[in-house]
């Protein structure tokens, strides 16, 4: 055990690096001036200049990429253009809503899935499994750039039951999680379907029931407990997934989170404030693949790195 | 366990029949859109702008009159080619360097999979959406930016097959009557591996249509007036209180294409797992 955590960590390092290395060069290598683009073609020479001094660019490559790497570590991501803020400062005030958000989405998920998923795997081949399994399949299908526009029309537009957009009480945040989980919840319908298939055929449930246990007690306690490993691994993972999911559900609803303030970034071309929310996202997600690998380890000793 | 079985293939069958319909049917639509859609889709006409669906415009017309049938039809064409471009140019790069880093192991194995890790380390479209930030939004962008993020999937996939295949008596047959680690992976090893690479192209071909959506929808994928699915939710978000027809009817298409190539996707793979077992 401890060595597979050991070992895991000394895989996270190298990733952080490339992860930051690959960010760096999107920028920085790709064909075309960073300032042109951020500034307009037909912006004065001297204010071009000015803001290449600025941002290190009239420097070799290898200086930036080191100055880049080491005010990285420090957490100085540098400054917005747009608001001349500290980018770090700015997403640190922006991760709070997007956190808020992916974790109602991991909620909503668990409450559709849970039960969508136990109930096709102990009706096997019912119209309710197939049904479920449809459903799932329809909700990996829907795009949650169409999804989120669908729920608008229908519960503010038509019913005028929720607000349309923004952040405030627990009314704003049902459309958004909804609209972020779908997909989620499809996954974990699938998967707990199968882990508790695996579940209800294991000795342990066969000798639960001889005992004259009742039949809730067998699934929920016996069978659900023990397929819960791979289905809380799934949501680890997945929800690390949502922070992509986070940038096209947080447009949708204005929500004010790092996924609208991405798409902000790259519509007023701050580019340091892009690369920072592109850093921040893609380190959230390597953070928490580690700590579910991690958990996972610990909840099942089974597991031994190769 | 053979009853199990039967329902099992039954189903399968079902879904690849479903599947197969709507994949053969965008074909047929995005092959045929200048006899299928009633109107030219760049065709504006101010002043019917948002007009409602109706007997002349079955889905109605966009904000500038122009009709969304016909510009749904000629969207298949944006969604098809993306899909069809990236998934062929990701999955030969994948499958490429997957036979190279499985059939040859050691070093270069361990340097292609961190490559992969930190591929990976972006979640979901991010790559992309970094790619065309900087780029700037375009068709040939998108191929570029989701062939980036693509490759990696059949990279992973090919490399964990080659590596249970390389050691299995049929290959070190082949290696001791002297055979090239060429013929190898081309004659032997690759065959083998064609199945998983099917499921894998086909579950490939639904993210890409959702994906190329996806930054038309934020405005980093094909442009106005091009006619694409995501470009027109990208066009109706605007006009959703007002007119939420805009909207409807692309997301539906993209919907539809999705759920047929993963209808066809879990088919394939439901019925190769029968015959595995």
């Amino acid at each position: 055990m401890r060595n597979y955590i050991i070992k895991r960590f000394l895989l996270f390092f190298p990733v952080i690096i490339g992860v930051m290395t690959l960010v760096f060069l999107i920028i920085h290598l790709i064909p075309g001036d960073p300032v042109e683009l951020m500034l307009g073609e037909n912006a004065q020479i001297s204010d071009k200049e000015k803001l290449r001094s600025e941002l290190g660019l009239n420097k070799p490559i290898i200086d930036q990429y080191l100055t880049f790497m080491i005010n990285a570590f420090k957490g100085d991501l540098g400054r917005s253009i747009y608001s001349q803020k500290p980018v770090f400062t700015t997403i640190l005030e922006r991760f709070p809503a997007t956190l808020e958000l992916t974790l109602c989405a991991i909620f909503a998920a668990l409450i559709i899935s849970l039960p969508l998923g136990i109930i096709a795997a102990y009706r096997q081949y019912s119209i309710f499994d197939n049904g479920s399994m449809f459903l799932s399949l329809l909700g990996i299908s829907i795009p949650n750039f169409w999804l989120g526009p669908l729920l608008i029309i229908l519960f503010s537009v038509m019913l005028g039951w929720l607000p349309v957009a923004g952040r405030g009480g627990i009314s704003h945040i049902i459309l958004p999680s909804i609209t972020l989980g779908t997909a989620l919840s499809s996954i974990l319908s699938r998967m707990t379907r199968s882990s508790m298939l695996d579940s209800l055929k294991e000795e342990y449930v066969t000798t639960a029931r001889a005992k004259g246990l009742s039949e809730n007690t067998v699934v929920i306690k016996h069978a659900l407990s023990n397929a819960m490993i791979p289905i809380i691994t799934i949501v680890g993972l997945q929800s690390g997934a949502l922070l992509s999911g986070a940038i096209i559900t947080e447009t949708i609803f204005s929500w004010p989170g790092i996924g609208r303030l991405t798409i902000q970034a790259i519509n007023t071309r701050d580019y340091p404030l892009l690369q920072g929310c592109i850093l921040i996202i893609s380190l959230s997600y390597v953070v928490v693949n580690l700590i579910t690998d991690i958990l996972y380890a610990y909840f099942d000793p089974r597991i031994k790195y190769e | 366990m053979n009853n199990e079985s039967s329902k099992f293939k039954v189903q399968s069958s079902k879904l690849i029949f479903v599947g197969g319909f709507v994949i053969l049917f965008l074909i047929l639509t995005a092959i045929f859109a200048p006899l299928m859609a009633p109107y030219d889709p760049k065709e504006q006409n101010l002043y019917e702008g948002l007009n409602t669906p109706d007997h002349k415009h079955p889905l109605g017309q966009d904000r500038l009159g122009r009709d969304i049938l016909s510009r749904v039809i000629y969207g298949s064409r944006i969604s098809l080619i993306v899909g069809i471009l990236v998934v062929g140019i990701s999955s030969t790069i994948g499958v490429t360097i997957g036979s190279i880093s499985g059939y040859v192991g050691g070093k270069v194995d361990e340097i292609i999979m961190r490559f992969c890790d930190i591929v990976l380390a972006f979640p979901g479209i991010l790559l992309a959406i970094a790619i065309m930030s900087v780029l700037g939004p375009s068709l040939n962008n998108v191929i570029i930016a989701l062939c980036a993020m693509g490759w990696v999937s059949y990279t992973r996939l090919i490399r964990a097959q080659i590596l249970s295949l390389r050691e299995r008596e049929f290959v070190v047959a082949v290696d001791s009557l002297g055979g090239s680690s060429s013929r190898i992976i081309l004659r032997h090893l690759l065959p083998n591996v064609i199945s998983p690479l099917i499921v894998e192209a086909t579950f490939g071909m639904a993210g890409t249509i959702i994906a190329e959506a996806g930054l038309s929808f934020l405005g980093l994928g094909v442009q106005p007036p091009n006619p694409s699915w995501g470009s027109m939710l990208n066009e109706g978000r605007q006009f959703l209180l007002i007119a939420p027809h805009l909207t409807i009817f692309p997301g539906l298409a993209i919907m539809i294409t999705v759920l047929g190539f993963n209808f066809f996707g879990d088919g394939i793979r439901d019925l190769m797992d029968v015959k595995n077992k």
